[in-house]
């Protein structure tokens, strides 16, 4: 028995029940969407399968699996590398706070417009020119060599902190400007309207205009924070045990380049799911700028 | 089949065309030379040696940088082999090859690579090696004021701070014999593993009898050699020339090894390029 009308629209006191039409739209969606996922493992099982076949019947392909893809030599290294990979963590681990204050103040100190404050404000510009235009390498083969060769007292001389600190000082100057960014996205309306409820500059931007900042930018400084993660291999030119250096040496040994891909797996497996995340975190402020976008 | 798959299939198509098409001939792989004459080898450039080794590089292996001036050991050596092959100097073609790549699997640029690489049995099975041409030693180099100066034995070593660089059996060596306390610290080239010594940043520094002697000699005022490291396991070390994996070319680069050793010729090389070992005492 029919309980609604053509259109759906529900007769006087019969409860609402989806009208045919509507049903029947759904159904279309559900094979639409079922069509286009098969399709869609269909070809990516189909590109896998040509690419492999490729490779795999390349003249090439068995001095490659055994110099490339040798799984003892994959296990051997694995422990060695695995136990570098640990000193990466905590090099990373330790330089990411660091870098988000240092990134953050010289924001700040740039963001300062009173006069009396110039120089700050000229160092923060060039700092950030100066850091974000020296290749990472560079600068922590200078940090590295350098600040040890100064015979000053008190400068650690573990390659593994001055790795860090040089790591720090490069990406405090790229976390700065992404810290700017962000300050600079707020609508100058917020700040009239904060100083209008008598806030004062520092309570405006203490209390207004950073926690929106920060906000809007956690994308771009955890892709900052994913990049940190891979730069870490460079401290390896002072000569600390990680995980790309592990590799180095075991591939020397033998001759063989496959711990080179235990150190790539390890990298891989801690950035792909920092990359998923940031993705989750965008489409979630996505959907909340949307219209009727909750918190 | 409707018109909107064609893009794709005709993707598909080409890749498949693109992998098979791009394939290389299969290279025979070459048969023993008849002879070793030189118009019987089968060489990367047709009538000349091509010689790898990287850059920079160094003393005393090499001098000024400059692979084909004759002057360094392994300089030295190349030119006596290829006099003894036949070929003139002029024949005899340098090219670079950076270590790390030196093994890489694939047809190579040279015809052998000359660059103070030990021969060990796991190396052996990815590349072909000569027989050794140079018997090698490491050696302990610390700063003339350092504690470790005047230490006789390797148990006196077990506390300081060691440099190396990467990919050398120096490493090994200090592992395997020395077994630091703390885990040796591992630098690209050389150059970074002498100048962490010369800033202090490590007690001592590990590297290969010859190359110990020039540090000490040219690059840090004041340091000293402490002393050579035993060999591992009795076996003695030697450096051999790199060829691509099952290149027969190896065999008249042995016979004219052979023959320089039987004349005499490669001793008289070791001295006059590479000091003599008198002043370096064995640690126990």
């Amino acid at each position: 028995m029919k309980t609604s009308t053509e259109d759906g629209a529900p007769r006087d006191g019969a409860p609402w029940v989806k009208s045919e039409r509507q049903l029947e739209r759904e159904r279309r969606r559900r094979r639409a969407g079922v069509r286009s996922a098969s399709l869609a493992t269909v070809s990516s099982l189909l590109f896998v399968a040509v690419v492999a076949g490729v490779v795999v019947s390349s003249p090439g392909w068995p001095r490659v699996h055994d110099t490339f893809f040798d799984w003892g030599e994959f296990t051997g290294a694995l422990p060695d590398v695995l136990r570098g990979f640990w000193l990466n963590v905590q090099i990373f681990l330790i330089a990411e706070p660091l870098i988000l204050l240092l990134g953050l103040l010289v924001a700040l100190a740039r963001g300062l417009r009173n006069p009396l404050f110039f120089p700050l404000r000229a160092l923060a510009i060039a700092y950030t020119d100066v850091f974000r235009g020296i290749p990472t390498i560079l600068l922590v083969y200078l940090v590295g060599f350098g600040l040890p060769a100064l015979q000053l007292q008190g400068v650690p001389d573990s390659p593994a902190v001055l790795g860090g600190f040089a790591l720090v000082l490069s990406y405090g100057a790229y976390v700065a400007e992404v810290f700017r960014a962000g300050i600079d996205s707020v609508h100058p309306s917020q700040r009239a309207a904060a100083r209008s409820l008598g806030l004062s500059r520092a309570q405006a931007l203490r209390f207004v205009v950073l926690p929106q900042a920060v906000r809007r930018v956690v994308p771009p400084l955890l892709n900052d924070f994913a990049s940190l993660q891979k730069d870490t291999a460079l401290v390896a030119v002072l000569g600390p045990l990680e995980a790309l250096r592990q590799a180095q040496i075991h591939s020397a040994e033998t001759f063989d380049y496959t711990p080179y891909l235990a150190a790539a797996v390890l990298f891989v497996a801690l950035t792909v799911p920092l990359a998923r995340f940031t993705d989750h975190l965008a489409a979630r402020a996505e959907r909340r700028r949307a219209p009727g976008g909750g918190t | 089949m409707s018109r909107r798959y064609l893009p794709l299939l005709t993707g598909l198509a080409a890749l498949v065309l693109a992998g098979t098409a791009c394939a290389p001939e299969e290279t025979s792989t070459a048969e023993a030379p008849a002879s070793c004459a030189k118009e019987d080898l089968n060489l990367e450039t047709a009538g000349k040696l091509t010689v790898a080794t990287d850059k920079p590089a160094f003393e005393p292996w090499f001098s000024g940088d400059d692979p084909s001036n004759g002057k360094g050991f392994e300089s030295a050596v190349t030119y006596a082999v290829a006099e003894e092959m036949g070929f003139a100097e002029n024949e005899v073609a340098w090219t670079v090859q950076p270590f790390d790549s030196a093994y890489a699997p694939g047809p190579k640029k040279f015809d052998f690579d000359v660059n103070q690489i030990s021969v060990t049995p796991e190396r052996a099975k990815a590349v072909t090696f000569s027989d050794g041409y140079y018997t090698v030693r490491q050696a302990v180099v610390t700063l003339g004021d350092s504690e470790y100066a005047g230490a006789t034995t390797m148990a006196a070593l077990k506390d300081a701070s060691i440099a190396v660089q990467v990919g050398t059996t120096s490493l090994q060596a200090v592992k395997e014999q020395i077994d630091p306390g703390e885990q040796p610290k591992v630098f690209n080239t050389q150059i970074d593993a002498v100048n962490a010594l010369k800033n202090e940043q490590v007690d001592l520094l590990v590297v290969d009898l010859p190359t110990a002697f020039y540090v000490t000699a040219a690059q840090i005022d004041g340091a000293k050699i402490v002393g050579q490291l035993p060999h591992r396991n009795g076996d003695t070390e030697h450096f051999g020339l790199l060829l691509e994996r099952g290149n027969p070319l190896v065999s008249c680069l042995n016979e004219a090894i052979g023959a320089l050793k039987s004349s005499g010729e490669l001793q008289r090389l070791e001295d006059k390029w590479l000091a003599a070992e008198g002043d370096a005492p064995l640690l126990k």
